[in-house]
């Protein structure tokens, strides 16, 4: 008999019960709730008088609207302050557990999840986000979902799922210089934005393992860009090692219980998948997306692809359309793009390691002139705080680089950091649509390194020459 | 939720592939906190030619006459037919939110992004994915025929073009019975109540450091 996939043991260890159809009914371990998708669930518990099932599996805090600047004024915008607000009401109102604006354990959802210990090997996660792929990296199942699933996780503890289909992407070694950032874009390059639709995909191979656990999230992260709403990696020593003594991590007298049954979170040797992709990771180069959909990426070295060689008439007038928006010549040079802005952050790559790999390539140098502005904005009040402490913060700002508060930022330009229109911004984010940044504006995503390598630079630069 | 049972529409095309929740509705319409009125702002970017911001009046702004939408024959459209990956991106509900309120009730495409498909039965939204050809297909009809209109029965889970043919399409049995019904799927979870705690007493068993 075939073994099972790590989501089939996933699937198994929280079906509650199945439809005739197949459809399942799935336990949640752990949710994350933000302000902009939970409005609206809090309000039908509230109108149907339900209450939540279990609070203790909830962890929320606000990240989309904050301000990253100095935050004692609170939010100018009327309109992200009464969201945030309403959020602040609602986790007082049910009892949800809650890292408000001020509390140094506020950050992006994604990263105070895994930074607490809230995500643990073998959950089910889900938040009303896509990106909580994210915690897939843990050997969890985490997807997002949508508001009405909210208030259907927040009433009921469950979640009608019907299981998806197994999909294995292995990595070889990649050369040095590659980052976890580089190997996801590829990915994205290889398989496409669809490629992974219907799929709970596992990353698989040493291009991947040999990630530390922020690698392994910057992948699962963007796993969605691949079309998959989890994006898994089994548990390795990497993974318990980081998850040990952990606010939310099992306490001392569990803790060997647990990590004997995570032992178990990997594929079977002789699992199926329905479908496997094997990446070259020694060809990997650093990348740089060139369009308005994360699939459009090349590596640093390459041209920008020319909608005449495309044969498809869909791709190539969605290539023409890009081209357009962007701004760009086919065949341009990567290299010869000047930058605008400068983006280091989001749940992408905002974490400790992703601060300290952009540091490195700022430190003793200056952000060139033709930059008009390149912002660093650390994913939780922690990561910022062990930034400080190991002197990033004054390698940044000596650079000329921002420095500021915790939150999503312009990765999505919904509080007051955004791209004016023609802005060309090198980017840490996840995605490259049309508007996301700001109208107008125009995102090329790159890893930390390249990001910084661009700043002071002031055009895409492969790190590995600096 | 509004039923789903058969509906007698206009067709708008929406010739784009990989079209984008971000383009559905743009994130300056997320910080609302309420479920409805987003209807206006569906396609702010491409429909208006000023930026738009919550709190506008729609009647007002400069709208973009070259976008699909805004054309004379697609007024009153309430299926919309896409291309491949339609609705990628983000989880956010007010995509089809937004599609709901403007009067869309039918998407028609090859293919679609899995949190959005599933985010459209939870609004009486049916997703239907048909092959590429067909898709092709009635592309071409739409444009060529001005005030094409297709039949969409659930129950039998057929569309019928003008000139009678019909097409199947496939849809989940459970998804199904939602939508014909208007059935909040809270309701039907909490009838299992008993099946979740006996769950949880087993889990706990299993894995303390969980509860
Ligand atoms: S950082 Fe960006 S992608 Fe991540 S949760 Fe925030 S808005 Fe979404």
């Amino acid at each position: 008999m075939a073994g099972k996939t790590l989501y089939d043991k996933l699937w198994d260890a929280h079906v509650v019960r199945t439809e005739e159809d197949g459809t399942g009914l799935l336990y949640i371990d752990r949710h994350l709730v933000h302000e902009v998708t939970s409005p609206q669930a809090f309000e039908g518990l509230r109108i149907a008088g339900r209450k939540p099932w279990r609070t203790d599996t909830i962890v929320a805090t606000p990240d989309h609207n904050v301000p990253t600047t100095d935050r004692s004024k609170g939010i100018e915008d009327p309109i992200s302050r009464l969201q945030v607000e309403t959020l602040d009401a609602n986790v007082k109102e049910f009892g949800v557990p809650y890292f408000p604006m001020d509390d140094i354990r506020q950050g992006i959802v994604h990263v105070i999840g895994p930074e607490e210990g809230a995500t643990l090997p073998g959950m089910t996660v889900v938040c009303g986000d896509s990106h909580t792929s994210t915690h897939g990296a843990f050997g969890a199942l985490a997807h997002g979902i949508g508001t009405s699933e909210v208030e259907h996780v927040l009433a009921t503890q469950c979640l009608v799922q019907k299981k998806m289909k197994n999909m294995k992407v292995a990595v070889s070694k990649t050369g040095p210089g590659v980052t976890a950032k580089d190997i996801v874009l590829a990915i994205i390059g290889e398989i496409g934005t669809a490629g992974g639709t219907g799929y709970a995909i596992e990353f698989a191979g040493e291009g991947i393992t040999d990630l530390s656990m922020e690698g392994r999230m910057t992948v699962s992260n963007m796993a969605i860009e691949g079309g998959a709403r989890a994006g898994m990696i089994a548990v390795d020593q990497t993974t318990i090692d980081y998850v040990k003594g952990r606010p939310y991590a099992p306490k001392p007298e569990l803790w060997d219980q647990a990590v004997a049954a995570w032992q178990d979170l990997k594929s079977d040797e002789n699992a199926v998948f329905d479908h496997v992709v094997e990446i070259d990771g020694s060809q990997i180069q650093p990348q740089v997306t060139w369009g308005t959909s994360p699939e459009m990426v090349v590596g640093v070295n390459a041209r920008v692809p020319d909608p005449a060689n495309e044969a498809d008439s869909v791709k190539k007038a969605g290539m023409e359309r890009a081209l357009e928006y962007m701004g760009l010549e086919a065949n341009t040079s990567i290299s010869d793009i000047p930058v605008d802005v400068v983006f280091i952050g989001s749940c992408t790559n905002s974490r400790i390691e992703d601060l300290r790999a952009a540091a490195e390539v700022a430190k003793g140098r200056k952000v060139v002139d033709s930059v008009k502005q390149a912002l660093v904005v650390p994913g939780s009040g922690l990561v910022k705080q062990q930034a400080e402490e190991e002197g990033l913060d004054k390698i940044f700002i000596e650079a000329g680089f921002e420095w500021r508060e915790p939150g999503c930022s312009m990765c999505l330009a919904m509080n007051a950091d955004r791209l004016e229109s023609g802005d060309r911004c090198a980017s840490t984010s996840n995605r490259n649509f049309e508007g996301r940044q700001g109208q107008g504006g125009r995102t090329h995503l790159v890893s930390p390194a390249m990001a910084a390598a661009a700043a002071v630079t002031g055009t895409f630069t492969d790190v590995r020459s600096l | 939720m509004e039923k789903f049972t058969v509906l007698t529409g206009i067709v708008a095309p929406m010739d784009r592939a990989n079209v984008d929740t971000d383009a559905i509705i743009p994130k300056q319409f997320l910080k609302s906190i309420k479920r409805s009125g987003f209807g206006p702002n569906l396609f702010d970017e491409w429909r208006y030619l000023d930026h738009g911001e919550p709190g506008m009046d729609n009647s007002k702004r400069p709208l973009n006459e070259d976008f699909t939408l805004n054309q004379p024959r697609y007024q009153g459209a309430s299926v919309l037919i896409a291309r491949e990956n339609f609705g990628c991106g983000s989880s956010r509900e007010h995509a089809p939110w937004a599609l709901e309120d403007y009067g869309f009730r039918v998407i028609i495409a090859p293919t679609f992004a899995d949190i959005f498909y599933n985010n459209c039965f939870k609004n009486g939204i049916l997703p239907i994915k048909l092959d590429e050809s067909i898709v092709d297909e009635l592309f071409q009809q739409t444009f060529a025929t001005e005030g094409y209109q297709l039949v969409v029965d659930l129950e039998a889970q057929t569309i019928t073009r003008p000139d009678g043919s019909s097409i199947s399409f496939d849809v989940d049995a459970f998804r199904k019975y939602c939508l014909l019904n208007g059935l909040d799927d809270i309701g039907l979870t909490l009838k299992h109540v008993d099946d979740i705690k006996s769950y949880e007493d087993k889990r706990k068993q299993q894995a303390p450091w969980l509860f």
